[in-house]
């Protein structure tokens, strides 16, 4: 009999010494054979392929690619929209996360829906958006164009893209933790003399640092990976414009295959950065971060 | 009843909303006021264009086949990642979060690759007829590629959940295995999968990135609809990309409501 000890997330392990109570073993095999290959068929093939045709002519190739200056200046312009999105989100789904977690008022279902929204449209729409308020034929074109900024087709558009479509992750991996955690241990702080900033940092802050740090993570994965939205608001121009998903679909248009795949090798390294972290992160949360699935429509 | 005793809810209130409707509410609010400004013709015209139309019906439609396969080899795949032991089981539950992690674009350009005739699984499939790149099949199979973690994700923490004795009493009482995972386990499963499928159907109709590569944008056969939101962007036509978006966000909003409902479900069903 298989002993199989599911200890998935830290879960109660299930303890089949009883046969009846599980499949019978060729349908175990089966099972996990055909999840396997679809699995295998959809993850890891596209994962092996990324590596495979970015090294396929080889390390020299690779490195060329890469240091490029148009890519090196994508790369410049990805980490400097993430800079800008992500603590920004996270000032606001931690200010989110206090006002609903730790209160009762009304019109909260209403509010956390509000915060889902980005999550609900699609990355060409959100794009859009910007282009509808600030472009030439915008609500606010005609102001932006007086006075002599530019939002669109340069960076402040692609700033503003990335920080939409990334808003939700810090709020929505905060506000369950808080949730859960209560209002008890704040309000005996409070009790015992501490100020409201001190209760924050020294009793709220250690309870929710794993989902927060899992929200950063989502929230910078989806910021530097943004490719929808950010291929409707920035002009394309090449080594001004160009973030690092945008680079990639630049030089594949190019039938530079080798070069995009090494740039998107980049991100893929980021990719599993990610979910490592994720990992790591569900390891110490257990299994409440994996309840919350994001709905992450689209990128 | 909670009394809200802690300090800093009018600040941290404040700047959320705040927040909230500047970088939210009043972007996606020129939605509603750009097609206000449009006549009803004009609005009618944008979206029954048989352009237009072709693209809602493969952007619903793939979606919609895409999410099917995904309910149900994410059935199978949640179970298995749950249920039983193999090596490598930690690392591939790892990586079934792949998609959402992803870049877009990678995920395009790869799953192009991929499937192109010359790629390789596309050099296999060649032979027999089967085009996948540039046709709806690729789409679809790109769908599939980023819905993939929606079900298993939604379904594992309930699977996880079971309770062993429900299982046992049905077995105790002559139940088949067949009949215990039918009539007992999958009852029990039903609003958790619901929410996945929905919210991988959800995802996308709404994708860009990782279908517009492999699907050619050949039009009327293969072109999705923020694609050419995307073409009537760059042609200036604002009013046009408008109309599809509209249409576009009101089957978001719908299907987030649906979404919302059977979550509720499932957290109802699960505190039984």
């Amino acid at each position: 009999m298989a002993g199989f000890v599911s200890s998935h997330r830290g879960h109660a392990s299930h303890r089949p010494d009883r046969a009846h109570l599980t499949e019978p073993r060729y349908v175990r095999w089966s099972l996990t054979a055909g999840a396997l290959l679809f699995l295998g068929l959809f993850l890891l093939l596209p994962l092996v392929t990324v590596f495979a045709e970015a090294l396929a002519e080889g390390w020299e190739a690779y490195r060329t690619a890469i240091f490029e200056p148009d890519a090196v200046s994508a790369l410049l312009l990805t980490l400097t929209a993430a800079a800008i999105a992500v603590p920004a989100n996270l000032v606001f789904g931690v200010c989110a996360g206090w006002a609903i977690a730790k209160f009762d008022f009304p019109g909260k279902s209403l509010l956390t829906t509000f915060i889902d929204l980005p999550f609900a449209v699609s990355p060409v729409i959100s794009g859009m958006v910007f282009l509808l308020l600030f472009g030439r034929q915008g609500f606010l074109g005609p102001w932006v164009a007086a006075h002599d900024i530019k939002v669109v087709f340069a960076i402040p558009g692609i700033v503003l893209a990335t920080v939409f479509v990334s808003f939700p992750f810090v709020a929505r991996e905060i506000i369950p933790v808080m949730e859960t955690s209560g209002t008890q241990e704040e309000e005996a702080a409070r009790v015992l003399g501490a100020s409201g900033l001190q209760t924050f940092f020294r009793v709220t802050l250690p309870n929710i640092k794993w989902g927060l740090l899992y929200g950063i993570i989502l929230c910078n994965a989806r910021a530097m990976g943004e490719f929808g939205a950010v291929s409707v608001v920035s002009g394309k121009i090449r080594g001004q414009t160009n973030t690092l998903p945008l680079h990639v679909e630049v030089l594949y248009g190019e039938y530079m295959t080798q070069a995009a795949f090494a740039v998107a090798s980049l991100l893929t390294f980021l990719a599993l950065i990610t979910l490592v972290v994720k990992t790591l992160v569900e390891r110490h949360l257990g299994a409440s971060a994996s309840q919350d699935v994001a709905p992450a429509v689209a990128a | 009843m909670k009394r809200n005793v802690l300090p800093g809810f009018r600040m941290t209130m404040g700047f959320t909303l705040f927040y909230l409707f500047l970088i939210v509410i009043i972007p996606l609010m020129t939605l509603p006021a750009r097609t206000a400004s449009m006549t009803l013709d004009a609005f009618w015209n944008a979206i029954s264009n048989p352009l237009v139309v072709a693209s809602y019906k493969l952007s619903v439609g793939a979606a919609l086949i895409a999410a099917s396969i995904n309910a149900v080899c994410g059935l199978v795949v949640a179970w298995v990642l749950v249920r039983y032991s193999f090596p490598g089981k930690r690392i591939i539950d790892s990586l079934v979060d792949l998609p959402f992690a992803l870049p877009t674009a990678v995920a395009g350009i790869t799953l192009t690759t991929i499937y192109a005739p010359s790629g390789w699984i596309g050099r296999y499939l060649e032979p027999l007829g089967i085009k996948v790149a540039y046709t709806p099949i690729g789409v679809t199979i790109a769908m599939i590629f980023i819905g993939l973690p929606f079900v298993v994700r939604t379904l594992q923490p309930v699977i996880e959940d079971l309770d062993m004795e429900l299982e046992e009493a049905a077995t105790s009482l002559g139940a088949s295995r067949t009949r215990v995972l039918l009539q007992v386990i999958l009852p029990y499963l039903y609003p958790a999968w619901l929410t996945g499928f929905a919210l991988a159907f959800a995802r996308a109709v709404g994708e860009y990135g990782s279908v517009v590569f492999i699907s050619g944008n050949l039009p009327m056969k293969t072109q999705i609809a923020p694609y050419l939101i995307l073409t009537k962007l760059e042609q200036f036509d604002y009013a046009g990309a408008t109309a599809i978006a509209v249409v576009m966000l009101s089957m978001s909003f719908v299907l987030l409501l649906a979404i919302n409902a059977l979550q509720g479900w499932t957290t109802r069903r699960l505190s039984n």
